[in-house]
């Protein structure tokens, strides 16, 4: 009897103290779960968090600074005329399911991609090829309708990695790809696990085997963070809690940049905000070095512009819209608001949505501006902000890379509508010149910001904590992604 | 006897259809759109339809209800939205988690509580007593989610004797499964355990105060003699009840316990399916579970009705 | 047991000083939010301290007081308010259709999952405290529905109803006349256990974000918003959580009191 007892109790508590980590494997830990597996197919980010570089690559790749790199293809020429693209495929390549990749798999992707009956939540960059042919096993010659200066950038993108006819139809439970990594086992709701890919093409990933786990509760990643439970969390969710990592010898913090342009979006064509002075005073009325202390702890770089500040043209205009409530009380009076006004303020759920919300709404208030606070799933995001158009101001974090393009279509969500600037934008995606480029950027830029369209609030920064022995891990987040094909645990 | 039944199971039947509707209608109103979710703020008018098509969503509210219910009785629960894999291998495998979860948790809790509550009886008015149910009374206003963050800061962060959540897997052996369920169950049967150990304590003073205890009391057997040879049994018909209640609240009812420990359970499904729109698992589970419920209030029913045959009139 | 009524009353008389306290005065403003400030701990200045975005935390928990006892207590009103008069009505047709219908209209209330009805009312209509109070209220339904009808059934054998039947009085009047008042201390015991539970719900609620939105203040949110700064600001999460837990607790020992003290036949007993 007392034996049982003891054997039970051992059983209760377990070992404890940790089981010593195997030197080639490693449990990555991310918040959202990937609905299915398939990246050309959903806008998921954790998708591509799981997959992209490691299970799938396309015919070019980001490198951890968002360059773009040669990936399944190994060189291209491009023609006088800017429209022609003639891809070399590299050789020797196999999906991990053994059949060869050649060019007819390129053809199938990308005429998948931009066929009527297409699921890619980007479809927009394939809008610009007009054809795809084979013009050779492994050399593919793409078309285009105009020079388009981002192409082979969008080629970059977890929604163009290239997928093989044969395994498409189990692509969302069983994905088949190129990588260094395979696909092994996902147990839903819990985690992915992948293995490494021994017919790889390039230089084999270090790691024998990698486990994603999914924990969306910010203190549930912290505890299982310290518990070390995980070895590695890239978005980490809590900023608050760095200090405390960064004091553990355990632990190494990575803090760089992303390409999430947070913003605190305005409807431009909801009454008063139509009214230019009243954004102007909205956007004097914050104070960005609050938001980003408060609702980040510091963690953030304040932009004046819908603009990346580590992108090479981008430029500082923060002084445009200074923290300034006398100037924005002022201009609320001479748009005829003098006792404020009443508007919506709708929530996402991340943590920069919800705790900036709080204080931009105090921020408001102080200038005369009061605010509803809604605070709102994705989903009902979606329906009701993004698509219904039906909210006064909102804060969001626009993570794709290089998307000021937006701003160009009148009916995006926040309605704005600007001849000058579509104009600029026009000029900008049929030059090639990179100089001229440059001006063109520059010039987009401080159009939005003499227009005060939204109010420009940090640009996200990308939070990595991780075994302090580890090393090879992405420092920014130039796409959303997890190359572990570098990582390796210190010797 | 038989025509009870009979009744019983028509009501049954109705019930079903009843909740059946209820549910189909509550989750058509719920604004938001699973295509958008999943093709997220780039996409195209074209591909969200092509989407919406080949989910299903564009039939009509009746064929579509229809389809549902025909789908549910021949166990098809229909496909995800958004993970497309069918809806009963998913349920299947987050019972595998949810269901030991929820019957561990009431094993401690009938563990903890039964010897509490008969022990606080056979001391009544005593110190043990006043401190059995000052405890108990504690267990029972602690927020269970925040008493969980506190075993995990105290178990997992400092003492590092559980991990912090999640679930190890039954293909990694029992005893690492049932460790990593052993936080959250016990955050759970704290507050059951609690209940239990009142009822069973006032359970067994009513009994007491019957004529036959008394008698047996009279003829010199102390308190807890009493309570062990003549109270206990008939004390635990009111329990047996009361546990069957707490299970199904136990499997339905660990949602922010699963959130917290992020155990791959039913509860953390559902919340899952809510936010992304994936109705037809949420209909499907919470189908489930009212069924679950229903079927057992039924067989209570009428394993009541066979030993009192009085009952059979009244219900 | 006379020690349980009189924590249980202390205790709830605390927090609705402090509740109706928090209409005139709060020691800071609530929604006054300075960053600079933020995750003090506790000093004269603040007296709990402050949270993660400045805030008073004494002044949050008074005002939080508030959200959570209007959302308990009208879900209780709701829950008696219709409940009652139904259970009434069963007993009054006792073994008839409508009985049967009310009956089985409750087993299929308390067949649905709560938490998870909850949390399908919030995605449909939107989070907010009037939507607690909703999913709260109408799972008390059934609960008194079911008490009111199990106390007044035994009545109806009663030589004092027998007598006002005879007096021509209807089965409306007769329970609204004889048999409430006869069940009201049932009633009230069994609202305060309610009401209490009614407090952990909509913490729980709060908690996973779908109760009372900001800037209101509320209890289970503010654990929420604390929970991942345990570790370097932890009276963030122990002032809430000691909140709540002493407003069940005191809500608790106050109904086994009024039991007590309301029940002859457990006094009896006690004695």
């Amino acid at each position: 009897m007392k034996l049982l007892r003891i054997g039970i109790f051992a059983a209760l508590i377990g070992v404890s103290g940790a089981i010593a980590q195997a030197r080639d494997s490693i449990v990555v830990g991310l918040q959202l779960e990937p609905p299915h597996l398939d990246p050309t197919s959903a806008a998921a980010g954790a998708i591509d968090q799981v997959l992209y570089a490691n299970v799938f690559e396309g015919l070019t790749r980001f490198g951890p600074d968002g360059s773009v790199n040669p990936g399944l293809a190994e060189s291209w020429t491009i023609s006088e005329s800017g429209t022609e693209y003639t891809f070399k495929l590299r050789t020797g390549v196999t999906f991990h399911d053994g059949t060869e990749f050649d060019a007819k798999d390129v053809k199938f992707t990308l005429d998948r991609a931009r066929d009527e009956t297409s699921q890619n939540a980007q479809k927009g960059l394939f809008e610009g090829i007009e054809a795809v042919e084979v013009s050779g096993p492994l050399e593919v010659k793409v078309t285009l309708q105009a020079p388009e200066g981002n192409f082979l950038f969008n080629m970059a993108w977890g929604d163009a990695v290239i997928v093989a006819p044969e395994s498409i139809g189990d692509i969302k439970q069983k994905p088949i790809g190129t990588g260094a990594f395979r696909f092994k086992d996902w147990v839903q709701g819990d985690r992915i696990e992948l293995e490494r890919n021994p017919e790889y093409w390039g230089e084999p990933a270090r790691l024998e085997s990698a486990v994603f786990r999914f924990i969306s509760d910010p203190t549930a990643a912290f505890a299982a963070v310290m518990a070390e439970d995980v070895n590695a969390f890239p978005a980490y969710p809590a900023p608050e809690n760095l200090p405390q990592f960064e004091a553990d010898p355990r632990f190494q913090v990575l803090v760089g940049s992303t390409e999430g342009e947070t913003i605190l979006a305005i409807n431009n064509k909801m009454e008063p905000f139509d009214d230019i002075r009243v954004r102007r005073a909205v956007a004097h009325a914050i104070d960005r070095k609050a938001v980003i202390d408060g609702a980040m702890f510091g963690l953030g770089t304040p932009i004046g512009t819908h603009f990346a500040p580590h992108h090479p043209d981008y430029t500082d205009l923060t002084a445009l819209s200074q923290y300034d409530p006398a100037l924005a009380i002022q201009l609320l009076a001479e748009a005829g608001f003098e006792g404020g006004f009443t508007t919506t303020l709708k929530l996402p759920p991340p943590s920069y949505a919800r705790r900036g919300g709080e204080i931009i709404a105090a921020q408001l208030r102080a200038v005369g501006i009061e605010t509803e606070i809604t605070n709102l799933e994705w989903a009902q995001w979606l329906e009701e902000v993004f698509r219904g158009k039906n909210f006064g101001l909102t804060i969001v974090s626009h993570t794709e890379p290089f998307d000021i393009g937006i701003y160009a279509r009148p009916d995006y969500y926040f309605q704005y509508d600007s001849v000058k600037f579509q104009a600029v934008m026009t000029e900008l995606n049929t030059e090639q010149d990179p100089a001229k480029r440059s001006e063109w950027l520059a010039a987009a830029q401080r159009v939005i910001s003499d227009d005060y369209v939204n109010g420009y609030l940090f640009q996200l920064a990308a939070i990595t904590v991780a075994d302090a022995r580890l090393r090879g891990l992405w420092q920014d987040a130039p796409t959303q992604a997890t190359d572990l094909t570098g990582v390796y645990w210190e010797p | 006897m038989l025509g009870y039944a009979m009744r019983r199971l028509l009501s049954l039947i109705l019930s079903l259809l009843v909740a059946s509707v209820v549910i189909f209608l509550a989750l058509e109103v719920v604004p938001g759109d699973p295509a958008a979710y999943m093709l997220g703020l780039n996409a195209q008018e074209d591909t969200l339809a092509a989407l919406r098509a080949e989910l299903g969503l564009e039939g009509s509210k009746t064929s579509r209800y229809l389809s549902w219910v025909t789908g549910m009785l021949s166990g098809d629960f229909g496909t995800s939205y958004t993970y497309r894999t069918p809806v009963a291998g998913m349920i299947a495998d987050r019972l595998w988690v949810s269901l030991p979860l929820a019957i561990y948790a009431l094993a401690l809790s009938i563990l903890i509580g039964f010897p509490a509550g008969i022990w606080a009886a056979s001391r009544r008015g005593t110190v043990v007593d006043a401190g059995v149910m000052g405890i108990t009374q504690l267990g029972i206003a602690v927020p269970n989610f925040w008493f969980a963050i506190l075993m995990v800061f105290v178990f997992a962060i400092n003492l590092r004797w559980f991990s912090a959540g999640g679930f190890a897997g039954w293909d990694a052996g029992v005893l690492p499964a049932l460790k990593s369920l052993t936080l959250p169950a016990v955050a759970l049967a704290l507050p059951q355990a609690s209940i239990l150990a009142r009822i069973m304590r006032s359970s067994l003073l009513d009994t007491l105060t019957e004529d036959y205890v008394r008698t047996a009391r009279a003829k010199g057997l102390s308190r807890a003699q009493a309570i062990r040879r003549h109270a206990l049994g008939n004390a635990l018909i009111p329990i047996l009840t009361i546990i069957g209640l707490q299970f199904s609240f136990l499997l339905a009812g660990a949602i922010i316990i699963e959130k917290v420990f992020f155990l791959p359970g039913l509860g953390l499904l559902i919340f899952q399916s809510i936010s992304a729109r994936d109705l037809i698992v949420v209909e499907s589970v919470v189908m489930l579970l009212v069924f679950a419920v229903i079927a057992v209030n039924f067989a209570v029913d009428l394993a009541y009705a066979w030993v009192d045959p009085r009952l059979r009139g009244r219900r | 047991m006379k020690g349980n009524l009189v924590i249980g009353l202390a205790l709830t008389a605390l927090f609705a000083t402090a509740a109706l306290l928090s209409f005139v005065w709060v020691p800071y403003d609530v929604a006054a939010i300075d960053v600079a400030a933020k995750m003090q701990s506790p000093s004269t200045a603040h007296l709990l301290g402050t949270d993660h975005l400045g805030r008073d935390i004494l002044s949050m928990l008074m005002t939080g007081a508030r959200t959570s006892i209007a959302v308990a207590l009208v879900a209780v009103g709701i829950g008696m308010g219709l409940g009652v008069p139904l259970g009434l009505a069963a007993a009054a047709r006792r073994g008839g259709w409508l009985d049967e219908l009310i009956m089985r209209a409750n087993d299929l209330v308390f067949a649905f999952p709560s938490l998870l009805i909850a949390i399908m009312i919030t995605a449909v209509f939107g989070a907010g405290a009037v939507n607690a109070i909703l999913a709260i209220g109408i799972f008390n339904i059934p609960v008194f529905a079911r008490l009111a009808r199990g106390a007044a059934l035994p009545l109806w054998q009663r030589e004092f109803i027998l007598a006002a039947r005879v007096a021509g009085k209807g089965p409306a009047r007769i329970s609204a006349e004889h048999i409430l008042p006869n069940i009201t201390n049932l009633l009230i015991v069994q609202g305060t256990i309610q009401f209490s539970l009614g407090i952990l719900a909509e913490a729980g609620l709060s908690y996973v974000g779908l109760g009372a939105q900001p800037p209101l203040p509320s209890w289970g949110r503010m654990l929420a918003d604390s929970q991942t700064m345990t570790a370097i600001a932890p009276h963030m999460a122990i002032f809430p959580g000691m909140a709540i837990l002493l407003m069940v607790l005191g809500l608790n020992l106050l109904g086994d009191g009024l039991r007590d003290a309301l029940d002859p036949r457990l006094r009896r007993r006690v004695t």
